[in-house]
C-alpha cells in the first residue's frame, strides 16, 4: 500500500513537471538567467505548488499519524548552518550550469539522452562524497575551536569548557 | 509562449498534489534529493521499497504523457563537463544543504520554514550567479 502510493506520489510529480515544461533545461535556465531572455515560467510552478501544500500543512498538522497509520514527519531541524548555505550555493551553481534538478533528472530521464544519464551517474558520485564532505567540514570546526583558546585557561575551566563544546557537539 | 505560465500553474499544482499525497498518506516529505540521497548513502535503508516505488513513478510515469506533445525538446547540453561538473555540484551540495527545490522549495516554504527559505534563496542565488558566470562571462554553457 504505501509502496503504491509512493508510487503514485511520484508519478503525479513527475507529470507535473512535464506538464510545466520543467522537463526544458531552456526554460530553467531561462528562469535563472536575470541578465539574459528571462522566463518566469518556474514562479508559477513553484507558486501553484507551494500554494496546494500550505493547504496540505494545515491538514498534516492536525495528524499525529499519516492515513496509513506511520508516524508523520515532526522535530524539523530549525538551525540555519553553514552546511544549508553552502550547500544551497553549491546545488544552485550545478542547477544553473546544466538546467536539471534531482526531480526533473530523474523524470526526465527515458528521453534526455545520454546526457541525463550521465548527469544522474555524477549526481550520484556527488551524493556518495557528501558524507565524507561534511566529516571534513566539521573537523575544520574542531581544530579551529580547539587549539588556540584553552593556553591560558586553568585546568578546571579547561575541562568544563570541553564537555560544552562537546555537549554542543552532540 | 504566452500560455506557458498557465501549464507552468497545472504542472505546480499537479508537484503539489504529490508532495501532498507523499505528505498525508505515507507520512513523509517529498523531496527528490533527499529520496535519492538516502538510497545513495544507505541512509535510508529502512524505507528503501518506497523510496524506489517513488522513483519508479517518477521516471515512468512522464514518458507515458510524451505523446500528447508533439515534441519534448530538453535542450540538455552536450557538453561532457558542464554535465559531470553540474552533476557532482547539485548531488553534493543538495545533501550538505539537506534538500532541494522540491524538498526545501515546495515543501519547506509552504510550511514557513526558515530553513527552506533561506535555502531557496541561495539555491536561487547560486543559480543566477552561475548564469551569470558560465554564460554571461566565460561563453561556456
Amino acid at each position: 500500500m504505501r509502496n503504491f502510493f509512493a508510487f503514485l506520489s511520484g508519478g503525479l510529480f513527475g507529470a507535473g513537471l512535464l506538464v510545466a515544461g520543467m522537463v526544458d533545461t531552456k526554460k530553467v535556465q531561462g528562469w535563472l538567467d536575470v541578465f539574459g531572455d528571462w522566463d518566469p515560467t518556474l514562479a508559477f510552478v513553484l507558486t501553484g505548488a507551494v500554494g496546494v501544500m500550505f493547504f496540505v500543512w494545515m491538514v498534516a498538522q492536525r495528524r499525529e499519524k499519516s492515513m496509513l497509520g506511520s508516524p508523520m514527519p515532526g522535530a524539523f531541524p530549525r538551525l540555519v548552518d553553514r552546511n544549508l548555505v553552502l550547500g544551497s550555493l553549491l546545488f544552485g551553481a550545478g542547477w544553473g550550469m546544466a538546467g536539471l534538478c534531482p526531480g526533473p533528472a530523474m523524470g526526465s530521464l527515458s528521453f534526455n539522452g545520454w546526457q541525463g544519464w550521465l548527469f544522474i551517474i555524477a549526481m550520484g558520485v556527488g551524493m556518495a562524497i557528501a558524507p565524507r564532505v561534511k566529516d571534513w567540514l566539521s573537523a575544520l570546526d574542531r581544530t579551529k575551536l580547539e587549539v588556540p583558546p584553552c593556553e591560558n585557561i586553568p585546568e578546571e575551566e579547561r575541562a568544563l569548557a570541553g564537555n560544552t563544546s562537546r555537549a554542543v557537539a552532540r | 509562449m504566452h500560455q506557458d505560465w498557465i501549464w507552468g500553474l497545472v504542472g505546480g499544482l499537479m508537484i503539489g498534489a504529490g508532495a501532498g499525497v507523499y505528505l498525508l498518506v505515507n507520512g513523509r516529505i517529498m523531496g527528490a534529493s533527499g529520496i535519492i540521497g538516502g538510497l545513495i548513502d544507505g541512509s535510508g535503508r529502512d524505507t528503501v521499497s518506497e523510496r524506489v516505488a517513488f522513483l519508479g513513478g517518477l521516471i515512468a510515469v512522464p514518458p507515458l504523457l510524451v505523446p500528447l506533445y508533439k515534441v519534448v525538446d530538453t535542450h540538455v547540453t552536450s557538453s561532457i563537463w558542464v554535465i559531470v561538473a553540474a552533476g557532482v555540484l547539485v548531488g553534493l551540495g543538495t545533501r550538505l544543504a539537506n534538500g532541494c527545490t522540491s524538498g526545501h522549495g515546495v515543501c519547506g516554504i509552504s510550511r514557513f520554514s526558515l530553513r527552506g527559505i533561506v535555502a531557496t534563496a541561495f539555491y536561487l542565488l547560486g543559480g543566477g550567479l552561475s548564469l551569470v558566470i558560465f554564460r554571461h562571462l566565460l561563453g561556456v554553457i
